[in-house]
């Protein structure tokens, strides 16, 4: 029940968000105390203008995971609507420069994924685990497996 | 339900769906809570106005900034993020918005305060814009619930500007 359930949720959260991972998993340490390593966090991507103050997730070329830090300046162009931004951590001493790519110095609409509306708290620490030990991983795999043999009815 | 495996099944997914209803209903909570936050700010002193060595103009200043954002925490308020941002135009940018203090306020004691401060992050242009430049002063504020949506709204302040010349 509760994995047809969840990944039905899932599904309609790609629609109504309109983003490719609505829901991300706070990793680090740079947003305390507002968010905590294992808060989720429910993202969503309009079209409407960056503006400083929003929290939004961003991919940095050469980087796998995405960053959740917070827009501190904006400078949006006239003619085009092109928009350089600059990021930072609510806990960090300094702004993201330095963990933009190399040469970068702002980021631009393409680099972020989705704005952080919404969020709850610890249910992310299941990811964590899973994926800093990865044999809770096989042992949950294993559980769920032998349930499934064993309840055949 | 003949197996321990069944049972703890609908437990769980009962006890997931009661925790998320749960949840839902404490961030509509925060829609009926009533709001009005205050806030000045002045502007002290401008420390250093200038063209940094290659392009841009950065100014350095020293803000008095007093708030009252009290009645923005309710029971399911974590804290509240605000911030001071100047926003002003430039022939080339339709918005140019600069941060330039902010502060986490954790609870609802600490909310109404007084500070001066110089700024926190440089106010520096891209271009040389800023002699005489008319700019808005505006005190945003995010709060950040224990659990659901966050909420962000702004006091605009008009009527700020900087010196004709630099100094």
């Amino acid at each position: 029940m509760i994995v047809t359930s969840s990944l039905i949720i899932w599904k309609a959260l790609i629609c109504v968000t309109g983003s490719e991972s609505p829901v991300v998993v706070v990793l680090s340490e740079s947003m305390e105390p507002g968010f905590q390593r294992g808060d989720i966090l429910f993202l969503h991507m309009s079209k409407d203008p960056i503006r400083a103050g929003e929290i939004v997730v961003f991919n940095i070329d050469g980087r796998d995971i995405p960053i959740v830090h917070r827009v501190i300046k904006v400078h949006e162009r006239k003619n085009t609507g092109e928009v350089d931004v600059l990021t930072k951590g609510d806990n960090n001493p300094g702004d993201d420069r330095l963990l933009y790519a190399k040469g970068q110095v702002w980021l631009h609409r393409h680099h972020i994924m989705g704005r952080s509306v919404g969020f709850l708290p610890y249910v992310g620490w299941v990811t964590i685990i899973m994926t800093e030990k990865p044999i809770i991983k096989y042992i949950l795999i294993g559980a769920l497996g032998l349930l499934v043999i064993s309840s055949r009815d | 339900m003949h197996s321990f495996g069944y049972g703890a099944n609908a437990l769980f997914t009962f006890s997931v769906t009661a925790l998320a209803f749960i949840c839902a209903i404490a961030s509509l909570s925060d829609n009926f809570s009533n709001q009005n936050p205050s806030t000045e700010i002045q502007i002290l002193n401008i420390n250093r106005f200038k063209k940094q060595s290659y392009e841009n103009d950065e100014v350095s200043l020293t803000l008095d900034i007093t708030a009252d954002l009290q009645s923005l925490f309710t029971w399911n308020t974590k804290q509240v993020f605000a911030f001071v941002a100047a926003e002003y135009e430039t022939p080339k940018n339709s918005l140019n918005q600069v941060s330039l203090w902010d502060a986490i306020i954790p609870d609802k004691e600490h909310a109404k305060f007084r500070i001066q401060t110089s700024n926190k992050y440089r106010f520096i242009d891209q271009g040389h814009n800023l002699r005489g430049k008319e700019f808005n002063l505006t005190l945003h504020w995010h709060v950040m619930p224990k659990t659901g949506k966050m909420f962000a709204d702004k006091i605009v302040m008009p009527g700020y500007s900087l010196p004709d010349a630099y100094k």
